[in-house]
């Protein structure tokens, strides 16, 4: 991401030091990753300390530092679906994509994430894919959803 | 500044407001356990080992002395049971993480604290917060921060910051209760250097 | 859109607005919110703007777009009005029949109806069918009229009546009294009489105060907020201009989830309508009044829908907690006088400044002013948002309202109140909700979420799963939280696996009392709850699992194992086929053996055994039967006598 762009980001938001998070939501939102260099740039830009902005960035779950794959898997553990049997469909994608849940496979192929309520509670256990939800999972119903990603 | 005055195990303490309940009993020569306070930067309240009774209209709840702030008729109880009883977990808590630290063993020796109730954990810092905040406060480098949450919480020395200004500083090592501060630093160094 | 400038001219643009609407035109309203549109209601929007389109009905039906009505196991959800012919699990395949069938012929298609799960009997119109029927819906029941994106659909209902009311004929302090009167207290968790919280910061001596939403909703399980935010912002908005008004601030801030795109997309659009029309800005309504709202994403982080640490955040920092010694209210945001309440309280003022306090106070018990939203969700018939009067009893709630337990399963236990709640078992199902009753049976009233528990949830997994979400949910700041949830956890792991031993009980308890007492926010003093609650009702469960290695409810999969039964056995192979890891050995007309070796516990054989053989079982705290011999196992087809 270059300069100019996040210098943009910045000064929609009057380039006050409170905006940090919503600065750094738009940048992982565009760019779907935080490099180094781009925290470097905000640090220096809202005169925030970089030990201020690694803390948020790994306090709160909307950012990642690492590029991620290019489909966001995601399983909701909120109660109603967990009492539905969401474990069960974690531990089908564990099998059936290689990774864990916060992990990224080396392809770059699925970023896969436990998420918090999705408030679709009625169609639990949901499974989110690119944002598409896919109600009413099962493990064997799991295999069927990847199918259209591979 | 007006004066208060409020009652600490059953003495009778002049206090002036704005002071926090510690300072009050510290002006009396009461002494409260603390770890995370220290006089050079702003109450934390984390490792809540100064937790002391506090009776406000008729009831009791505890509450953390070094953020306390005093107020006029209160009484406040700075042993107890319960508070005895809370301070061993806090110490045998901290033990999993530090077993060795010379600060948490004589704490440990008072409140009758094993360091052994807990399975041993991988990281030694208890998050006492004294080097970051001395960093950010006194020294206003942030060359070590927080990162991440919860149980996953830790310290980080900030590499680019980091190697620039702590050789010539060093002026938290020495505040570690758990004295593994110094190896982390050099941890940290040899990750990150050329 | 021109600006307003006086309750006058107010008037005359919401008469324009009601003279405008032609009486005679259709309107379907079909339900937008997020769970309808996870169910396909965007692909039946499309079909149906297509399908009118195509029979050339643009002039004679409107179709609005509405937010959540509540009742999501059934959605996608359209009511056709004036009638209010009401249509569920609606399929794009379904809208050519609905539009030459009801809307041309006016003709009711009986097999898109709501039927009487007990008797069979059709329901027309959405207000009688039993879900509806029962609650109360003053709150959401606006939800089902308006098109949240639209701001002269808020209007044509009365919408912004109470905000010029209140800055047009009464004082600040005049609307802080009504809302002290109405007795409300907040809707998002701490139950805090929201007057006396106004009170505090209205007298605070700073001039500059701020009033803030808390859309933070976090609770796992809960998305009462969500709904009333995506399906009616302005509500909020108006309530919170109200707010502002009372305690004498002039800005506003609104912290909603970034999981919530819709409910940002819709309140961002209804601040700028609204500011576009005057309810927003400077001299609102002529009054003098200057009031702004921004909008504040959140990152991530259930830690942040507590108060303190919500407006640290609101600062650009950490979500940490400060502790509660000097009140937010006198010195909160940037320590400044800040009031924060939750969605759901801010909804209710606009209805208390509209219609009075008195009429508020009609609803609930003496203690609990008002009606509530809850999600009722988990192992229950009809999923759903439900609003309904405080001291309406969970046996109401949960049989009259949610349909009772699916698949003839047995009720165990309610949880209310998330992470920081409790479970209520059956002997206390006559309880009435409200925010005491619930406290004193060892649970809370929360943000409204109420998971249905049956038979086959285990009470021990529940209490670890709660504290496996606050390890990751704290802000890791105070010891007895961090340190102690850690340990707590995994205890109760070591307990559902089997590793569960004699003192484990009484060191939960002393973890208890340390983040009960000590902990610095109410993250962490609350984060026993769930453990506390299922203790004190299912404390059989907790032994057998620690004494006996077993699981009552057969769900922990390290206690259980899965099992045919030789006896019921018919030798189908459907588990054979469908097992993922290939762990069942069988053939045809054979009995089929589950290999325990290779079964990974998934229940795939267990959920495709034909329900007239139900030979798949599952043992706990007993060593598995040896398998039937090889020779012995070639099924003997069952005589038909009766078992």
């Amino acid at each position: 991401m270059d300069n100019d762009r996040i210098d943009q980001i910045i000064n929609k938001h009057q380039g006050a030091a409170s905006s940090l998070i919503q600065v750094l939501l738009e940048i992982q939102s565009e760019h779907h990753w935080l490099p180094r260099e781009v925290l470097q740039r905000i640090s220096e830009k809202l005169q925030v300390p970089l030990a201020r902005i690694l803390h948020i960035v790994t306090f709160y779950k909307a950012f990642s530092l690492v590029p991620k794959g290019q489909h966001q898997v995601h399983v909701c553990v909120g109660t109603a679906c967990h009492v539905r049997g969401a474990s069960r469909i974690i531990d089908s994608l564990q099998t059936l994509i290689g990774i864990k849940p916060g992990e990224t496979d080396l392809e770059l192929k699925y970023s896969f994430e436990t998420v918090n309520c999705l408030g679709c509670c009625a169609l639990g256990p949901v499974l989110e894919i690119d944002g598409k939800t896919h109600g009413k999972m099962t493990p064997v119903g799991v295999a069927d959803v990847l199918k259209n990603y591979e | 500044m007006s004066e208060i005055l409020l009652e600490i195990d059953g003495k009778e303490v002049k206090a002036k407001s704005g002071m926090t309940i510690l300072e009050a009993a510290r002006s009396v020569g009461i002494s409260i356990p603390t770890l995370c306070y220290h006089e050079a930067l702003e109450p934390f309240g984390s490792c809540r080992l100064c937790s002391v009774e506090v009776e406000i209209h008729g009831r009791i709840k505890l509450v953390a002395a070094c953020v306390y702030p005093v107020a006029a008729n209160i009484v406040v109880k700075t042993r107890s049971a319960k508070i005895d009883r809370i301070r061993k977990m806090i110490l045998e808590l901290y033990l999993a993480h530090a077993p060795d630290s010379f600060v948490l063993q004589d704490l440990a020796k008072e409140y009758g604290a094993d360091k052994d109730r807990f399975e041993k954990e991988s990281s030694f810092c208890i998050h006492c917060g004294l080097c970051v905040r001395y960093c950010a406060e006194v020294k206003q480098k942030n060359a070590i921060g927080f990162v991440d949450r919860g149980a996953r919480k830790e310290i980080c020395f900030i590499p680019e910051i980091a190697a620039q200004e702590c050789w010539d500083c060093k002026e938290c090592f020495p505040l570690c209760p758990t004295e593994a501060l110094q190896a982390a630093y050099v941890l940290s160094q040899s990750l990150f250097s050329p | 859109m021109t600006r307003i400038n006086s309750p006058a001219d107010l008037e005359k643009f919401r008469q324009g607005i009601l003279s405008s609407r032609d009486s005679d035109k259709l309107c379907i309203t079909l339900c937008s919110g997020s769970a309808c549109q996870a169910s396909g209601s965007g692909e039946v929007a499309a079909s149906l703007e297509a399908e009118i389109e195509k029979q050339g009905l643009s002039s004679k039906v409107e179709i609005r777009k509405t937010g959540c009505h509540g009742f999501c196991e059934r959605g996608p959800i359209i009511v056709i009005h004036p009638d209010e012919t009401c249509y569920l699990q609606i399929e794009p395949v379904d809208i050519p029949e609905i539009i030459s069938q009801t809307i041309k012929e006016k003709q009711v298609i009986e097999r898109l109806l709501y039927s009487d799960p007990v008797t069979g009997k059709k329901i027309v119109h959405e207000s009688e069918i039993p879900f509806y029927k029962n609650q109360e819906r003053l709150v959401f029941g606006n939800n089902l009229k308006i098109d949240p994106k639209s701001i002269e659909d808020y209007l044509a209902i009365g919408g912004y009546a109470a905000l010029t009311k209140a800055l047009s004929e009464m004082t600040g302090e005049q609307v802080l009294e009504e809302v002290k009167k109405s007795n409300l207290r907040g809707r998002g968790g701490g139950g805090f009489p929201a007057g006396i919280k106004w009170e505090g910061a209205r007298n605070a001596p700073d001039a500059t105060k701020y009033v803030i939403v808390n859309a933070d909703e976090g609770d796992p399980g809960a998305y009462m907020d969500r709904s009333l935010l995506e399906g009616n912002p302005h509500s909020i908005l108006e309530g919170l201009t109200l707010g502002a008004y009372a305690i004498g601030a002039h800005e506003g801030y609104i912290y909603v989830r970034q999981e919530y795109p819709l409910a940002v997309d819709n309140v961002n659009k209804a601040i700028k309508t609204a500011e576009e029309l005057g309810f927003l800005g400077k001299n609102i309504l002529g009054s003098g009044f200057d009031f702004t709202i921004k909008v504040h994403q959140g990152a991530g982080a259930f830690v942040c829908g507590e108060s303190s640490a919500l407006m640290t955040a609101l600062e650009g920092r950490v979500g940490e907690p400060r502790p509660k010694y000097i009140r937010s209210n006198i010195k909160g945001l940037w320590d400044k006088p800040s009031v924060l309440n939750n969605v759901e309280t801010w909804a209710n003022v606009t209805l208390i400044i509209n219609k009075g306090a008195n009429w508020f106070r009609q609803y609930g018990t003496e203690g609990s002013r008002g009606t509530k939203i809850f999600s009722l969700v988990g192992k229950i018939t009809n999923t759903g948002l439900v609003e309904v009067p405080m001291g309406m009893t969970l046996r109401d709630i949960i049989f009259k309202i949610g349909g009772g337990i699916p698949n003839h399963k047995k009720f165990k236990a309610v949880q209310t109140g998330g992470p920081s709640g409790g479970c209520i078992p059956e002997e206390l199902l006559d309880l009435g909700v409200d925010f005491d009753a619930l406290s004193q049976a060892g649970s809370m009233m929360g943000s409204g979420g109420m998971i249905v528990l049956d038979e086959d949830t285990c009470m021990v997994d529940v209490a670890r799963y709660f504290i496996e979400f606050l390890t990751d949910e704290s802000c890791g700041k105070c010891v007895p939280c961090r340190e102690g949830l850690r340990q707590m956890l995994k205890i109760l792991t070591n307990i559902t696996i089997g590793k569960g031993k004699e003192g484990d009980i009484e060191l939960l308890e002393e973890l208890s009392e340390t983040a009960k007492e000590a902990a610095l926010c109410a993250l962490g003093q609350s984060a026993p709850n769930p453990f506390l609650s299922t203790l004190r009702y299912f404390r059989d469960e907790y032994e057998a699992h620690i004494k006996e290695k077993r699981c009552p409810a057969l769900s922990c999969k390290e206690l259980i194992a899965f099992y045919i039964d030789p006896e019921k056995c018919q030798g189908c192979g459907t588990c054979l086929k469908k097992c993922p890891t290939d762990a069942i050995i069988g053939g045809k007309k054979m009995i089929h053996i589950v290999d325990q070796e290779k079964c990974t516990k998934c229940g795939t054989c267990f959920e495709v055994c034909p329900t007239k053989f139900s030979a798949v079982t599952k043992i706990s705290g007993v060593p598995v039967p040896p398998p039937v011999p090889e020779e012995e196992r070639t099924v003997v087809k069952k005589s038909k006598e009766k078992q």
